[in-house]
């Protein structure tokens, strides 16, 4: 406050004074930055906070051009400039009224000087600018910042902010800024009531300014209700905690699926092993990845112009398998599984050789990064966020294609039972054909998801394979919903151990748990039902 | 008396033994020869071909339960790491304070991290015979309890084969980790001796190739008599038509699970052997990706014929020497190449083109 009141005067007895150094066309502004350019760094601090003050619609501009040191000042003739890029060459472009000063030399035009404790001093009232922003994010991360470096003219401006405030986020955020404001309060009594009022809050600070209370406040009471207060933040801290482990587990799980849901409609109808499933996940991978060579600005697009075009290449590649290897095998799945390894060498090592046997560059498009910030303790990432709701969307699209077509009832059929269905005039080869090259699709699109997530390299398939056994043979074989149900299951086991056994360990684990549990239920969790099960 | 009878009527399997029997003799001669003569075998041939020879011996163990008993077993390798970590213990043990850091009685990692006593399961690796007993017991065990639960609740087919792979892939997560004690990602190295002989003179290495083709002879001729014997009868039933004969009477577990124990002991001693020989075991052994190489060997060879599964082993084995060291790119082309067209054209192996048509297995 009375840092204002001093400012205030400053201010009129700058106005006073004539303009030395800088003309901007506003007597304020003048006066700001002619103490700005003082040699003492107490009237700089002055000039910002006057700087600061002013409604001129461009001073937090102004302000952030100082801190980053970006706003240069011209002595003859006065003037505030930016450098610019302008035609290939370096300008100096009027910071106030946009005109061309010609082209630009450090020497000419000079930085004003700051120090640290100006740079703290300007980061704070650029957000208290941004306060009065229009936008409420705007605000509601301008008033966290100024939770996060507390001083005590804080507490008038927020109250005065509140009365404004029409945005309930915002608003609620100042409140728990008052409330922070008041733990440090003289009467024990208002202490308290501080307490009482942030209780549920997640916000750091508050956790760190009751942590202060409840070991150190000279009131018993207080203390007693300080760790009260903070016994229940930490239990919700933990309740979102585990939400945040759920959610981990079910993006892991959704991968886990996603990589195994292909291999459950080849293994399931055909009973076929393909070991080279992981090949075509990585097929799928480098289509985004050949893609992205085609279509290098339009990221987005290519990701999206990718899930068709990995489907057709990975299935095409799966029905030149299956007409060219595994129809000769059926009945031998042993053999199959040998076949189809081979393939899965061949296909690795025609990757090394055409593109590199190196990982290759998979960019993410822009919706797919950064984070969807729930609270202070939790938040979901986009890219896991949308593999989990693409991991359901395929999930339900081959769920209805097998539900409701005509191609999905006859390979149900053929499922059940090979002989049957061919004496009712399903033509079983075809249909396998079709099957495999569907499963196989499916891994593509895997891919597709997969490139977004790992690295993407001639091993990627590999890495996914062993995984894939697991969840297919878990859940059940021939049974969409186990492989779902096992896939999201294993992925939250794998999370849920994480933390207390370490990323390997847990693996390990669930590796054993499989071994055993196959043990007791040798069908998986959904085991097929009927004769044609007992094979 | 014996030998003569369980060779009776196995042409290929006493050509086998005639062959190895001549390598054996002839192999140390030749390196004997100055190394300047057009015959000379290096000692780095020999130490190759008694790697070979180690493969073969697994291959011979994998063909027992995969050719006989009808288990296509994708995690042989992780019993023929095990049998090879006891082994590599012994020799680390044997390093004494030839190590880096001088420790007499930890090997070098434990010092690196930090460890003040040898942990429970090294003790008793200074000992040979007992090193010698894990071999056998380390890998016995593993596959006595895995095979209990297996079969007895009768997982078979191609879901035995998966479990059998996350059994080794688990394995191979676990001995990457350096808390287990077993090197970490490193695995065992730098060994010096073996029972007091230098593993770097030539006489030692010859020594372990000459052991290596004895226990690949013994190996073949115990395999051969159990095949020829009424539990190998009952073994090759099992295969064949398991329900039927357990139906008839047969406890088909116990003979499985008493095959495939005695194969995975066959596989730990193939490892102990190899060791010694190529100097360095880790966690890579156990990978999923080895096992089903010598599933490849097998069936290259020919399955339920025993002297194929040695056949496979040391010809995929030396043609994979020539390719990495010829064309490194085209090694994974020709070993996919061959899985595919063996088993599409050749599903009695290369041991099959020479059988008359007729000959039981």
């Amino acid at each position: 406050m009375l840092r204002f009141i001093v400012t205030l005067l400053l201010l009129c007895l700058g106005a006073t004074l004539p303009a030395a150094e800088v003309e901007t066309g506003d007597a304020r502004l003048d006066a700001a930055f002619e103490q700005l350019l003082d040699r003492n760094f107490d009237v700089k601090a002055l000039g910002v906070a006057a700087l600061a003050e002013s409604d001129h619609p461009k001073r937090a501009e102004l302000l952030r051009g100082v801190l980053e040191g970006e706003l240069r000042y011209l002595n003859k003739p006065p003037r505030l400039v930016w450098m610019r890029e302008k035609d290939g060459d370096r300008h100096a472009i009027d910071a106030l009224d946009g005109g061309d000063h010609g082209k630009f030399s450090s020497r000419k035009f000079k930085k004003l000087p700051i120090n640290n404790a100006m740079r703290g001093q300007i980061r704070g009232l650029l957000a208290q600018l941004q306060l009065s922003d229009p936008d409420p994010e705007v605000r509601l991360k301008s008033v966290n910042e100024m939770l996060d470096n507390p001083e005590p003219g804080h507490e008038a401006l927020f109250r005065s902010l509140l009365d404004k405030e029409q945005d309930p986020a915002v608003r609620a955020a100042l409140q728990s800024a008052l409330a922070l404001a008041g733990l440090g309060a003289a009467e024990p009594g208002q202490r308290r009531q501080a307490i009482a009022e942030l209780a549920g809050s997640l916000e750091p600070a508050v956790r760190n300014g009751l942590t202060r209370l409840a070991n150190g406040d000279p009131d018993e009471q207080v203390r007693a209700d300080a760790a009260a207060a903070l016994q229940e933040i930490e239990q919700r801290v933990e309740i979102f905690g585990h939400l945040e482990t759920l959610f981990f587990g079910l993006s892991a799980g959704s991968v886990l699926v996603l990589a195994a849901i292909g291999l459950a409609i080849t293994f399931g109808v055909m009973g076929v092993i393909n070991m080279a499933h992981g090949e075509l996940i990585m097929l799928g991978a480098y289509t985004t990845y050949l893609m992205q060579q085609l279509l290098p600005e339009m990221t987005g697009l290519s990701i999206l112009l990718s899930i068709p075009a990995a489907f057709i290449v990975s299935g095409v590649v799966g029905i030149a398998i299956e007409r060219g290897v595994i129809r000769f095998l059926y009945g031998r799945p042993l053999e199959t599984l040998l076949a189809t390894f081979g393939i899965s060498l061949v296909l690795q090592q025609l990757v090394r050789t055409l593109i590199s046997p190196q990982n290759v560059p998979v960019s993410n498009p822009d919706f797919l990064s950064g984070l969807w910030q729930i609270n202070s303790v939790l938040a979901l990432t986009y890219n896991r966020l949308y593999i989990f709701i693409f991991c359901l969307l395929v999930f339900a699209g081959l769920f209805l294609l097998l539900k409701y077509t005509r191609l999905g009832l006859q390979v149900r059929a053929v499922s059940q039972n090979r002989a049957m269905a061919r004496a009712m005039g399903v033509r079983s080869a075809r249909v396998d054909a079709l099957t495999f090259g569907l499963g196989s699709g499916i891994a593509g699109i895997a891919g597709v998801a997969l490139s977004q997530l790992t690295n993407v390299g001639p091993n990627l398939g590999q890495a996914y394979i062993v995984d894939s056994f697991m969840v297919v043979v878990f859940g059940g074989v021939g049974n969409l919903w186990g492989t779902l149900i096992g896939g999201l299951g294993l992925g939250i086991a794998n999370k849920v151990m994480e933390p207390w056994a370490g990323a390997v360990l847990a693996k390990i684990l669930v590796l054993v748990f499989i071994i055993l549990f196959i043990q007791k239920r040798p069908r998986g969790l959904f085991p097929q039902k009927g004769r044609a099960a007992e094979g | 008396m014996f030998l003569l009878r369980i060779l009776k009527g196995d042409r290929g399997g006493q050509l086998f033994l005639l062959v190895l029997l001549l390598v054996l003799i002839a192999v140390p001669l030749l390196n004997g020869l100055p190394a300047d003569h057009p015959a000379h075998v290096s000692t780095y041939t020999v130490t190759l071909l008694g790697k070979y020879l180690t493969y073969a011996l697994l291959a011979v163990a994998v063909d027992l339960v995969w050719g006989y008993l009808g288990i296509l077993s994708l995690g042989h390798a992780a019993f023929f790491a095990l049998g090879g970590y006891a082994m590599g213990m012994y020799l680390m043990r044997q390093i004494g304070e030839r190590g880096v850091y001088g420790n007499p009685e930890l090997p070098d990692f434990m010092v690196f991290l930090n460890w003040q006593e040898l942990p429970w399961f090294w003790y008793g690796f200074d000992q040979f015979w007992f090193a010698a007993l894990m071999v056998f017991l380390a890998p016995g065990i593993l596959a006595f309890v895995f095979g209990w639960l297996a079969f007895r609740s009768r997982v078979t087919g191609v879901y035995l084969s998966i479990i059998t792979q996350a059994l080794t892939y688990a394995l191979m997560l676990a001995f990457f980790r350096n808390e287990m004690g077993f090197g970490g990602n490193n695995g065992l190295t730098d060994f010096k001796e073996i029972l007091g002989f230098s593993l770097q003179s030539d006489s030692t290495r010859i020594g372990l190739f000459i052991a290596s083709g004895v226990a690949l002879a013994v190996g073949y001729l115990i395999c051969r008599a159990l095949v020829r014997s009424r539990l190998g009868r009952v073994a090759m039933a099992i295969r064949d038509a398991e329900n039927r004969t357990r139906f008839v009477g047969y406890r088909v577990e116990n003979v499985k699970l008493a095959i495939f124990t005695f194969s995975a002991m066959l596989a730990g001693l193939a490892g102990a052997l190899y060791v010694p020989q190529v100097g360095i075991i880790n966690p890579g052994e156990f990978a999923p990706l080895n096992s089903i190489e010598v599933v490849i060997w097998v069936a290259m060879g020919g399955r339920a014929t025993l002297y194929g599964a040695v056949l496979g082993a040391v010809g995929v084995n030396y043609a994979k020497t020539w390719f990495t060291g010829a064309f490194p790119e085209f090694w994974l082309f020709a070993l996919g190449g061959l899985f595919v067209l063996v088993t599409l054209l050749l599903p009695r192996g290369i041991a099959g083109l020479f059988r008359r048509r007729g000959d039981s297995a």
